[in-house]
Order: C-alpha cells, then sequence, then structure tokens
C-alpha cells in the first residue's frame, strides 16, 4: 500500500510567547486537518514528538478524546523522522487508512544541553566541557575541510544563503539576510564555526495527514506521495556525536546508509532530485550532508556552492526554507518542517522561496545525537 | 593541600608512576574501546580485557570552545575567569582516538597532525581541597 501525505499544517517558527510547545502543536494540528478537509474525529492514529514541551500525545487534550492510539517518539533530532517513518509503516501494513504525524517543541535560549547518562556515557564526559553537540559539529567540519579543501569563504556562503531563503519565508524564524562579513566576524562558537553559521533551539509545530494513496483524492487535488522513508542507526567506526572515543577504521555514517536504503526503496536516484532539505545544524553539516546523501562528491562542494548551486533556482537547490540556520530548531518539529518544504514545493505553493520549473522530486533527511539518521522522498 | 583524586574511576592508572589512559580491548575482534567497557562496540563480545593506552599520539580533529558550556559542565571557573578550552580526538596507534581536552588553546597553535602526549593534570579543586585530576592533550614540546 502507497501512502500520500494530503494535509499539511505549522505553526511558524520562532518565538511565540504567547503559545507553549503543545499549542503550537495544535495549531499546527488543525491547519493540517483543514488543509485535508477533515476534522479530527477521522484521524485513526498519530505518532508524535517532543522533546521540551511534554509528551506529544496531551494534543488529545487540545484536539479532542477520540480514543485513537497516539504513540509519543523520542529521537533526537531525528524525532520527526522516525514519527514519520512509524506512520508511513503503519499505513503500507494496511492496519490504517489515515493518519496524523505531529511534532512540537518550545526551548529555551542557548545552546541545548545534554546529561551524559542519558546516553551511558559517565558524568566525567560533561564535567570537562565535553558534552557539547557544538563541538561535534566543529570538529566534523574541521576535518572535513583538511581533508576535502573546503575553505571559510563556503562556510560563509552556506548561512548567507540559508538567511537569504528565509527572508522569502513567512514561516521562519530569521527573516532578514545577513551579510558575508557579518557571518564570518560573528563571535566564534567552536572553531571554525562562527554564531551566525549554527543554527539555535526555538519553537514551532508542524503536523501532516498521511492515508492509504488510493485514497488520496478524496482530501486533496494536489496529493504528494511518500515514496521512501527510511531511518538508521551508526554502525561501529562511524564518527559521531558523543563520542568518547572512535575507531581508527571509520565508516560512513548513518546519513550514507539512510540515503542509500531511501534511494532504493524509492527507486531514483540523487540526480532526479528537484529540491532537497538537508540536516544544517550548523553550515558544515550541510556542506557534508550533500556528498553523504550522495548529491555530489566529497569536496566538489567547495565549486558548487561558489557557483550558487544551492540557492533557488540553481541546479541543486539545497534548505529552500532557510533551513535549520533561519527556522531554529524545535527538535520534535524540525524533520517535520523538511518535509512540509517539500509538499509546498510539489504542490507550486511554496511563493516567494519556490523553486521554478515542474518539480517532481524532493528529498529529505535529518541526523541527530547519537548518530541517527532519517531521510525521506516525496513524489507529485 | 587535598588529595589527588582522578575525576572518575577507571578512566587512567592512578596513583601511578607514569598514568595511562585505560581501554578494553575485545578479544575476539581486538578492537580497543575508551573507556574501557564491558563489551564489544564492534561485534558484540564480552571477553574484553583492559590494557593500558599509548601515551603519544597525533591529533585527528580539534576545535576551541569559545564559550563557557552550561551545566554538567563543572570546573572551578565563573564566567569571568573562563578560558577558552582546546577539544580534540588524538588518535593513539595501536589503540583508538580518543577525545580529551587540549591543553592549548590557540587555534593558531593547532594543526590536524600534530604530535601530542596524553598528560595528567588537576582539573578543579573540590570544596574539600581534593585535586580532581583528568586527562589534557599536550603539543610535544
Amino acid at each position: 500500500m502507497d501512502v500520500a501525505i494530503v494535509g499539511i499544517g505549522i505553526h511558524p517558527f520562532g518565538r511565540t510567547p504567547a503559545r507553549t510547545g503543545l499549542q503550537q502543536g495544535a495549531y499546527a494540528a488543525r491547519l493540517a486537518l483543514q488543509d485535508a478537509g477533515i476534522e479530527w474525529r477521522d484521524i485513526e492514529f498519530a505518532f508524535g514528538g517532543s522533546a521540551s514541551s511534554g509528551s506529544a500525545d496531551a494534543l488529545v487534550n487540545e484536539l479532542g478524546l477520540t480514543g485513537i492510539p497516539f504513540i509519543n517518539v523520542a529521537n533526537g533530532c531525528a524525532t520527526g523522522g522516525s514519527s514519520l517513518i512509524s506512520a508511513f509503516n503503519a499505513i503500507k501494513s494496511g492496519e490504517y487508512d489515515i493518519g496524523m504525524v505531529s511534532g512540537f517543541d518550545k526551548h529555551d535560549r542557548g545552546a541545548f544541553s545534554a546529561d551524559p547518562k542519558d546516553l551511558g556515557i559517565g558524568a566525567w564526559y560533561g564535567e570537562v566541557g565535553m558534552m557539547l553537540t557544538t563541538q561535534f559539529f566543529a570538529m566534523k567540519i574541521q576535518k572535513y575541510m583538511h581533508d576535502y579543501n573546503i575553505t571559510n569563504d563556503t562556510l560563509v556562503r552556506v548561512s548567507e544563503k540559508a538567511f537569504i531563503n528565509g527572508s522569502k519565508n513567512p514561516n521562519a524564524w530569521r527573516r532578514e539576510p545577513i551579510s558575508a562579513e557579518q557571518i564570518a566576524t560573528s563571535m566564534m562558537v567552536n572553531d571554525p564555526l562562527t554564531k551566525f553559521m549554527f543554527c539555535s533551539p526555538s519553537e514551532g509545530g508542524v503536523a501532516l495527514v498521511l492515508c492509504r494513496a488510493d485514497h488520496a483524492t478524496r482530501y486533496t487535488d494536489t496529493p504528494v506521495y511518500l515514496k521512501a522513508a527510511t531511518m538508521k542507526s551508526r554502525r561501529f567506526g562511524s564518527f559521531e556525536v558523543f563520542a568518547p572515543s572512535q575507531a581508527l577504521v571509520q565508516v560512513d555514517g548513518p546519513t550514507v546508509d539512510a540515503a542509500k536504503a531511501a534511494f532504493e526503496m524509492a527507486g531514483v536516484g540523487p540526480q532526479d532530485m528537484d529540491v532537497m532539505q538537508l540536516q544544517d545544524t550548523e553550515v558544515g553539516a550541510e556542506i557534508m550532508h550533500m556528498a553523504e546523501n550522495g548529491f555530489c562528491e566529497h569536496g566538489e562542494q567547495e565549486a558548487l556552492i561558489k557557483a550558487g548551486a544551492t540557492y533557488i533556482g540553481g541546479t541543486m537547490p539545497v534548505n529552500t526554507d532557510g533551513g535549520c540556520l533561519a527556522n531554529g530548531e524545535p527538535i520534535g518539529a524540525s524533520g517535520l518542517r523538511q518535509v512540509y518544504e517539500n509538499v509546498l514545493q510539489l504542490r507550486g505553493q511554496a511563493g516567494d522561496h519556490q523553486v521554478p520549473g515542474n518539480l517532481q522530486l524532493a528529498y529529505t533527511h535529518v541526523y541527530g545525537a547519537p548518530g541517527i539518521s532519517a531521510v525521506t522522498i516525496l513524489q507529485k | 593541600m587535598g588529595n589527588a583524586v582522578p575525576i572518575a574511576e577507571g578512566l587512567f592508572t592512578w596513583p601511578a608512576a607514569k598514568p595511562a589512559l585505560l581501554a578494553s580491548r575485545c578479544q575476539n575482534c581486538g578492537i580497543a574501546s575508551f573507556p574501557a567497557a564491558q563489551s564489544c562496540m564492534a561485534c558484540s563480545g564480552q571477553d574484553v580485557v583492559i590494557e593500558e593506552l599509548p601515551g603519544r599520539g597525533t591529533l585527528w580533529t580539534w576545535t576551541v570552545q569559545q564559550f563557557m558550556p552550561k551545566t554538567p559542565y563543572r570546573s572551578n571557573e565563573t564566567p569571568e575567569t573562563f578560558k577558552p578550552y582546546g577539544v580534540g580526538y588524538l588518535e593513539l596507534p595501536n589503540g583508538v582516538r580518543v577525545e580529551g581536552r587540549l591543553t592549548e588553546n590557540d587555534p593558531q597553535k593547532l594543526h590536524i597532525g600534530m604530535a601530542m602526549d596524553v598528560v595528567f593534570k588537576t582539573f578543579r579543586t573540590e570544596d574539600n581541597g581534593d585535586e580532581v585530576i583528568n586527562f589534557f592533550f599536550q603539543p610535544v614540546a
């Protein structure tokens, strides 16, 4: 059984003091229901996730107590992707006809802080100051720049593009372009990454209504089909966040594995994608994820980005809604934001950030601690 | 002057004339892990032996932590006295790449491939006067 996305809803990302995370999730859910032309009581099941705003299944208090199975999902930055895969499989199995995926969050300002114990690591690791995702991202791109001759200018360009795209997206948090000079000279956070090269924890909510593909036209004239949804965790030897040590022999990370599995499932290749949303927790991640997902060879990013290939209107548009850099990262909602954006793109409803042309295929990728990745491929 | 106590038991030999980081080596597949674990992440084997890791290696990658982390960071510093610190992975021959703090925090003096020694120094002092010892990576003089 194929699966279609027939309803999408988003609560603007950023800071919304007047609404709790849960209320932002409910806001997005109501818009998704409205988009599909249905009521909450029509939903047969839901998967949802939130890292800082309580249990996602508390949404029923806002939307109505209908007795459906609502399963909470927690998988770090891949929470949204994991919820989506769960819903995808629930419909594919034939068990359910229509359901909802929800993600929302509202985080405090400042870098995420994590507890080593939650990941099976000794307390010493946090005490000495190594329990920071930002350090990992910096060390990974530092090594990558060394190995593949990526320059600092390229880091700056990725950030510049993100804020330009954000300025075109009414739901983005950062809606003002930031100059290359400002980006390059902003406070150094973890060398070589400056403040404006990182995304920040933020707030927001997204909901999607999924149904059996053969029912899709009951709900919408513009169904988008979920051709693949895959999720992988790290194998031994991959270089991952929160690793007190790593093997001498390196293997491909979960992104490479999830991408390969997704292309195989969908029966298409990287060259077929018209638009892609790639996890850009910081600029280095976007650069490395271009190659890890198969969109270019390692090292080609330098020339591609300089030539403007990843801009809207370029040959391989990346993070057309401004990505995590311009939207911030509400953990539960972040991966679903990417899918929301791709549905808009495939429907031709992305407004100022619409990729020109007749788009057929769109790609999303998330990466999260402690080494997990989820990918989707959508088709019009 | 209090006692010199290790930041965690089993991370390194302590007290010792020549302290060393401790790894577990899997007797099935030969892979070393740090910190020492009871099973092998590579092959799930449970037959592991503790061994000392080499005291010198090469810097595989690095960064400098420019802002003071929130809890669980626990040093004696305040936001006013905080000094940026280097963090990196040191590749220890025939062992494993270990993540640790660097004694050097000047980006101009750090580069991938440089030789570094594993050293053991006071990280913080407890209220009772105990000096908490941690491992650091220090450029070879």
